[in-house]
């Protein structure tokens, strides 16, 4: 059986729709800005979505005041793509899959004055109002296996669909810039205070951002648009190494590519790496891209765009590049100008056009899990 | 495909059930002591479990109670072996640690050692380096213990490459731990000589009770 990408969304500080999001980063806009994050007191680079951009969006949400500030836009992401695939979650052929790291944790700062109940910081209770607002009939599943989360969330999609459970998946992945992940990320010494340099020979640590977005994944070609790709296969892999830091060999990226592609000898036309802009993560990433053969093939990470989107990262990221690929686009690597990795890799440095018929998506993330994913046209 | 459960704990109200015999603690019902104890009794030997967020240390013991004694590790490949895991309450019992350690502005003490376990699936991660598995790793959350979920999960995890499952609930939440880890694997030539049995919702829910 096949099974499709199709209709997306993205949410972010650049747009509320795909289309919107797509030709601001051609035309090179960022997200993430250098700015004192109030209640640090000190200079971060993040990418933040404006109250006054979501409220003016949220007057078409039904008693908008309800929701906190990532279901308001985890709906009008929703929305969107069940607007313009004409499904609802009042068919039980379709599912709801939320990916997520830390869905409402704003919940558990007291400070923040909110009339949400403080039981939707579990994260099914968060999933399960915004499911409750389409009137799902299906209870939504969520993922949360950190920064792997949005795509694993695709390949488990396309794993049920293939099993016979479902026909149509919107997978949607969210998550918000808190106190609680920049003063975590912080700890760890992780946060550049500028716009982040994935690969790049001064790359000096990541940037936060918050977004969500939306994919449906289906069996139906009588749903499919105009971006629309096969998903061939997935895998996940752990590096069985550490809980926080990358395996130096990229054992379990390179298991996750390998697993992917199996023995197919198909050409890889562009690779969307999951690029953090850390010294080791992006090192491993290339050392196990090379160690798959991956070598001439152009390369982005969109971080320099988004910043990281954490749950909703492997989401977006799809996303974009799909975009990308229905207009033959190669999206070039915001933040790359030297060569800061080991393992050869042919970074994109400009944004241009090539024939794109294949893509390789890869996530790594905490806890040592790896994902990858391949997309044909 | 068949599968089958070869091995299984449950761990609830401070009590351990392995294949159906209850483990006996010394301090069995003092709470506070109870991993401690836990993990005494099951000779685990590994430092780094003390370091562990309660979450990370229910699913070590529990894992490691289901393997102790089986030929689990031996019969099947590291990278062939996933673990799927699914709870109610994510990470939020060290989630409220590390909020905690920055409602204070002028005692703002996050730590990295805290915050890494933010994550639910850092308890797939502790059960893979323990145990060097490189498979497939999923952690889901839902809001009661659902045996049709985790059966499904198990079926499209299972593949050309993926023969064997460390699979369950493990939740930990306002000092309830809560967990039922199984072993999951192929019913074929591999597994004759193990006590198993059929994977479906019934022996499942028979499980957790």
């Amino acid at each position: 059986m096949e099974v499709f990408t199709s209709y997306h969304n993205i949410i972010s500080p650049l747009g509320f729709t795909t289309k919107e999001n797509y030709s601001s980063v051609l035309a090179d806009k960022l997200c993430v800005k250098t700015c004192r994050y109030g209640k640090l007191n000190e200079q971060f680079c993040l990418s933040i979505i404006p109250d006054e951009q979501l409220n003016v969006a949220s007057r078409q949400i039904k008693d908008a005041l309800l929701y906190s500030k990532l279901e308001k836009l985890s709906i009008l992401s929703i929305q969107d793509v069940l607007d313009r695939s004409r499904l609802s979650f009042s068919d039980p052929k379709t599912l709801l899959i939320y990916s997520t790291t830390k869905g409402n944790i704003d919940l558990l700062d007291n400070s923040i004055k909110q009339n949400i109940p403080k039981e939707r910081a579990y994260l099914f209770s968060m999933a399960n109002t915004i499911a409750n607002y389409f009137k799902a009939v299906n209870r939504p599943l969520v993922i949360s296996n950190a920064c792997i989360s949005g795509l694993i969330a695709i390949v488990t999609a396309q794993r049920l669909i293939k099993a016979g459970q479902y026909e149509n998946i919107l997978v949607c992945g969210g998550d918000l810039v808190t106190e609680f992940t920049v003063s975590g990320f912080k700890s760890f010494n992780a946060l550049s205070q500028n716009p982040c340099k994935p690969f790049d020979s001064r790359r000096d640590g990541i940037n936060l951002g918050e977004a969500v977005a939306t994919l449906l994944i289906t069996k139906n070609k009588n749903k499919l648009e105009r971006s629309a790709m096969q998903i061939v296969n997935g895998a996940s892999a752990n590096d069985a190494n550490h809980i926080s830091g990358p395996s130096r060999t990229g054992d379990g990226l390179f298991q996750s590519i390998t697993q992917t592609l199996k023995n197919n000898k198909i050409k890889i036309d562009t690779i969307s790496a999951h690029g953090t802009a850390t010294p080791y993560n992006d090192e491993m990433e290339s050392v196990a891209f090379e160690r798959a053969g991956l070598i001439n093939i152009p390369v982005n990470s969109l971080k320099g765009y988004y910043g990281h989107t954490l749950g909703a990262a492997g989401v977006l990221e799809t996303v974009l590049t799909l975009e990308a690929a229905s207009e033959n686009q190669l999206i070039k690597s915001a933040g790359f100008s030297e060569m800061g990795v080991s393992g050869k890799i042919e970074m994109i440095t400009e944004h241009k056009k090539a024939n794109i018929n294949t893509i390789l998506k890869t996530v790594s993330g905490f806890g040592g899990c790896n994902a990858a994913a391949l997309f044909v046209k | 495909m068949e599968l089958v459960i070869t091995s299984y704990c449950r761990i609830k109200n401070n009590r351990i059930v392995v294949n159906g015999l209850e483990v006996i603690l010394p301090k069995q019902d003092i709470p506070s002591y109870f991993f401690a104890d836990a993990y005494k009794h099951f000779e685990m030997n590994y430092p780094k479990f003390h370091k562990m967020d309660n979450l990370s240390k229910l699913g070590l013991i529990a894992t490691d109670a289901a393997i102790k004694g089986n030929d689990f590790l031996q019969r099947n490949k590291p990278e062939a072996t996933a673990v799927v895991m699914v709870n109610k309450a994510s990470s939020l019992d060290t989630d409220r640690i590390h909020q905690q350690s920055i409602n204070d502005k002028n005692n703002y003490l996050p730590s990295p050692a805290t915050f890494v376990y933010t994550l639910p699936n850092i308890v797939i991660g502790e059960i893979a380096i323990k145990h060097k598995l490189t498979g497939e790793n999923l952690f889901l959350v839902c809001n009661e213990f659902d045996a049709q979920l985790l059966i499904d999960q198990a079926q499209i995890t299972f593949s050309q490459e993926t023969r064997a499952a460390i699979c369950g609930w493990v939740d930990y939440d306002n000092g309830n731990a809560d967990a039922l880890i199984y072993l999951v694997e192929i019913a074929d030539d591999s597994i004759k000589n193990t006590n198993f049995i059929p994977l479906n919702a019934t022996t499942l829910n028979q499980l957790y009770k």
